[in-house]
């Protein structure tokens, strides 16, 4: 097998990905980077981030500040220390970003303009247009392209981790335009392979969200923390599920039932003001809002559609030109597909799968339990999300703890020591025999999409906004059934050249490892807390919960769920607070 | 779903078997509110597990799922089943080399984003440490809409200097953004970028058909900013010629 030696391999070229590259190309030149993705760095879904990125830079604002909406918003199962450390430094990142030529809107004077943003008490959210993204992507992107020590190796699939007495030393990844397995030789690996939100069947996520580098991780030994908190976005076009941005709630969007009435007064976000009012009502944090929908659905106030029920987003009273200015895209995707003009007509709108809070176990460094393994991104779990993450925390997170990992990855690689290169090298074969044997198996009898929808439906059904006992029971038992039926899939596309067949059916192999220690986490979490909501345990409980669920990999098995302890340092638990309680400004 | 099928024809090319691309054809139900690309998806999940294609976002962001549709270079996600008759022909895009199916090679395109540097290059590097640079809201607007090419390539399978120089030309996207750059206040670049931009595989080769823009989905506009580009490298030579181009 052709080996390629780095001195850092990178798996992923999203936002976490590139920042991380650059961070290595910056902090020491003479560094080797090898960037691998099973995509061209442009495709990566950080591009359909809409909204923006939160960090302090008015002067009514404080560290202190965004700390506690962060804290609080995450249900107190954030790590006090990371959000500390991510407050501090997110508003050094966007400034570089900015040095690097990103985009931001502007107010008049030519500073940084900031919008509101759901369960932020000040306005904060830096932010380019609706393409906030985007805009970061390519920035980064095009910025990389400047370091000759970041060499790409675009559309390569990484399949295993290689990993020999607790040290990571590489991977192996498919050349996917020829279909050759290649050794990538790294003393450090940075995992950035983004969210697994294409387990569920309604999702805001594309395709290429699969959780690759999630399960990869998880499969080496690494446990994925927090699995159960899945985020639900308020405002997905319903059929498609097409992410409308919070920025259309930020900039004055009100959500209404089908009696036109301002719903999220009823469920503790009032009083229902015309004009915006920080931290309540629209601007209330993601998974309430989620909730209340699921509420309204069940007293029978939403609306049906050929597409199912929604709820309608009205951004009439906005105007054209404002919309035109700050939310472009969402007037382009909301008249293409549901065929209404936010100008004129009320959107059709219902909550969809958006991020994963949980995700691989790393430590404030973005370093996991496997020496020279780190993981950056909405992969990781730091964590600064907890049980609910804040619109425009994730587009910072990517960037700081991208940076971050890079940074420990390049102390850790002056002194690394070499594999045993035997070990290595049949570990590389194993994975290489695995795919072989794929091309081999010709009587299989099950079929990706089958398999696919099966586990997707059964996962909206018992593991949706709202859960209990019985729902995650039946859940679990699907995808049980699923993991099983999967070793019975044949390749029906034996070609070596560029085969979707062959990596849908590893990536679905990745979402069974996600979705099982999901369903695993969200069982033995008996409590209601931020996005897991039990109907069978409705309460927070700070006595048995207020920690991190880690969930182990079993390969013959359910995984093993484990728990490590929460980080406080400045703030306990207390009770969350929206509305007219939170005292928010006018935004 | 409606009981309404249409014909799907797809341009299928197998390095390992296929001597040259034959088309090949798929019957799909036509949902009105499906785009061509959910159609390739219910063949792949439902017909054919052999053919391969891009795609990722399915929202007009990524730029993964350019193909010809119809004969007009189109990004998947976005064009509706209900604008097309009852058979519909996708292709690959136009002046790449086929890899596969609907995938092309696009290398070339890749490195010519490379080679007109496309990132900042300051007066002089500023701290993180000083701030922002300001920037006003017209000074954002001169370069902003350069900057929203997803690099779908649509523009290059429509381009037909592209196609006729071989892949020499420079091509719009890459050329719009050195353009973005080169009109961003934070820059100072323009002569770093000039002799690739102003060079005869630059701007001049561009014969100014516009079709580019025509089929761009973001309404980057290459064409426009080409022209623009032209204007500034032929006020750029007469400045060199009588002498006072102080820069």
């Amino acid at each position: 097998m052709h080996v390629i030696n780095a001195d850092i391999v990178i798996v992923g070229a999203g936002g976490a990905g590139l920042r991380a590259a650059i961070a290595v190309a910056e902090a020491d030149p003479t560094l080797s980077i090898a960037l691998l993705s099973k995509v061209y760095p442009m495709r990566s879904h950080t591009c359909a981030a809409e909204g923006g990125a939160a960090g302090v830079v008015k002067s009514n604002d404080t560290l202190d500040y965004h700390f506690n909406d962060t804290v609080s918003g995450g249900d107190w199962l954030t790590d006090q220390d990371a959000v500390e450390l991510f407050v501090n430094e997110i508003t050094k990142e966007l400034i570089q970003m900015e040095h690097w030529g990103c985009p931001w809107s502007r107010e008049g004077t030519g500073h940084v303009a900031v919008r509101p943003f759901g369960g932020m008490k000040i306005m904060r959210t830096w932010y380019a247009a609706d393409k906030t993204g985007f805009h970061m992507l390519h920035t980064l992107f095009q910025t990389s392209l400047k370091y000759p020590s970041i060499k790409r190796f675009d559309e390569y699939y990484t399949t295993d981790l290689l990993v020999d007495e607790g040290t990571c030393h590489g991977c192996t990844a498919i050349e996917m335009r020829t279909g050759e397995m290649r050794q990538f030789r790294g003393k450090a690996v940075i995992i950035c392979s983004g969210g697994a939100g294409k387990i569920f069947p309604f999702t805001t996520n594309g395709a290429i969200k699969t959780g690759d580098g999630m399960a990869m991780a998880y499969r080496a030994g690494v446990p994925l923390k927090d699995m159960e908190f899945v985020q639900y976005h308020p405002t997905g076009l319903p059929g498609s599920g097409i992410l409308l941005t919070e920025g259309c709630r930020g900039e004055g969007g009100y959500m209404l039932n089908k009696d036109n009435y301002r719903y999220l007064q009823d469920y503790d976000l009032g009083p229902a003001t015309p004009k915006p009012v920080l931290k309540s009502m629209e601007l209330g944090p993601r998974d309430r809002l989620s909730q209340a929908f699921w509420q309204e659905q069940k007293k029978g106030r939403t609306v049906q559609t050929k597409w199912g029920d929604v709820v309608w987003l009205d951004m009439r009273h906005l105007g054209e030109k404002l919309i035109d200015e700050r939310l472009p895209l969402v007037r382009d995707l909301s008249r293409s597909y549901v065929n209404a003009d936010p100008v004129t007509d009320l959107v059709p709108v219902r909550p969809v799968v958006h991020y994963m809070m949980g995700g691989i176990h790393t430590d404030i460094n973005g370093a996991t339990p496997i020496t020279g393994l780190y993981a950056a991104g909405e992969c990781a779990c730091v964590s600064i999300n907890g049980a609910n993450r804040l619109g425009s925390n994730s587009l910072g997170e990517l960037l700081v703890f991208g940076a971050r990992a890079a940074r420990h990855a390049v102390e850790h690689v002056k002194t690394a020591r070499p594999p045993s290169e035997g070990m290595i090298d049949a570990q590389a074969g194993d994975a290489e025999g695995r795919i072989k044997n794929l091309f081999k198996l010709t009587q299989g009898k099950q079929r990706v999409a089958t398999l696919k929808k099966e586990m997707n439906l059964s996962l909206e059904e018992g593991c949706g906004i709202y859960r209990d006992e019985k729902s995650l029971q039946e859940t679990c038992a699907v995808v049980e059934g699923v993991r099983e039926r999967y070793k019975d899939i044949a390749l029906e596309d034996k070609s070596s050249v560029y085969n979707t067949d062959l990596y849908q059916v590893l990536e679905l192999g990745a979402m069974i490892e996600c979705a099982q220690s999901l369903v695993e986490s969200a069982i033995a979490r008996r409590e209601s807390r931020g996005a897991h909501q039990r109907l069978d345990y409705e309460a927070r409980d700070d006595v048995n919960y207020l920690k991190h669920s880690m969930a182990y990999y079993n390969s013959n098995g359910k995984p093993r769920i484990d728990y490590l302890d929460v980080v406080i340092t400045k703030s306990p638990p207390a009770e969350r607070v929206y509305g007219a309680a939170a005292g928010g400004q006018k935004a | 779903m409606s009981e309404r099928t249409i014909q799907l024809e797809v341009l299928r090319y197998r390095p390992e078997q296929d001597k040259e691309p034959v088309f090949q054809t798929y019957t799909v139900p036509c949902d009105p509110d499906w785009v061509v690309l959910d159609a390739l998806n219910y063949v792949k999940d439902e017909i054919d597990r052999t053919l391969s294609f891009r795609w990722s976002c399915h929202m007009f962001v990524c730029g993964s799922c350019g193909y010809k549709i119809d004969g007009e270079p189109k990004l998947g996600c976005k064009a509706f089943l209900r604008d097309y008759g009852d058979k519909i022909r996708v292709e690959p895009l136009d002046n790449f080399p086929i890899e596969r199916d609907l995938v092309v090679v696009i290398d070339d395109f890749v490195e010519k984003l490379q080679s007109v540097k496309p990132y900042i290059i300051p007066k002089e590097e500023k701290p993180v440490s000083a701030g922002e640079y300001m920037q006003t809201p017209a000074q954002l607007k001169a370069f902003k809409q350069y900057s929203m090419c997803i690099n779908c390539l649509l523009c290059y399978s429509a381009c037909p200097q592209y196609g006729l120089t071989d892949q020499e030309f420079i091509g719009p996207a890459a050329l719009a953004l050195a353009h973005r750059y080169n009109m961003d206040s934070r820059d100072v670049g323009r002569k770093a970028r000039e002799h690739v931009v102003a060079a005869h595989e630059g701007v001049w080769e561009c014969s100014f058909v516009g079709a580019c823009s025509v089929v761009c989905p973001k309404d980057v506009d290459p064409a426009g900013a080409i022209q623009q580009a032209k204007f500034t490298s032929a006020v750029d030579y007469i400045t060199s010629l009588v002498g006072i181009g102080g820069k």
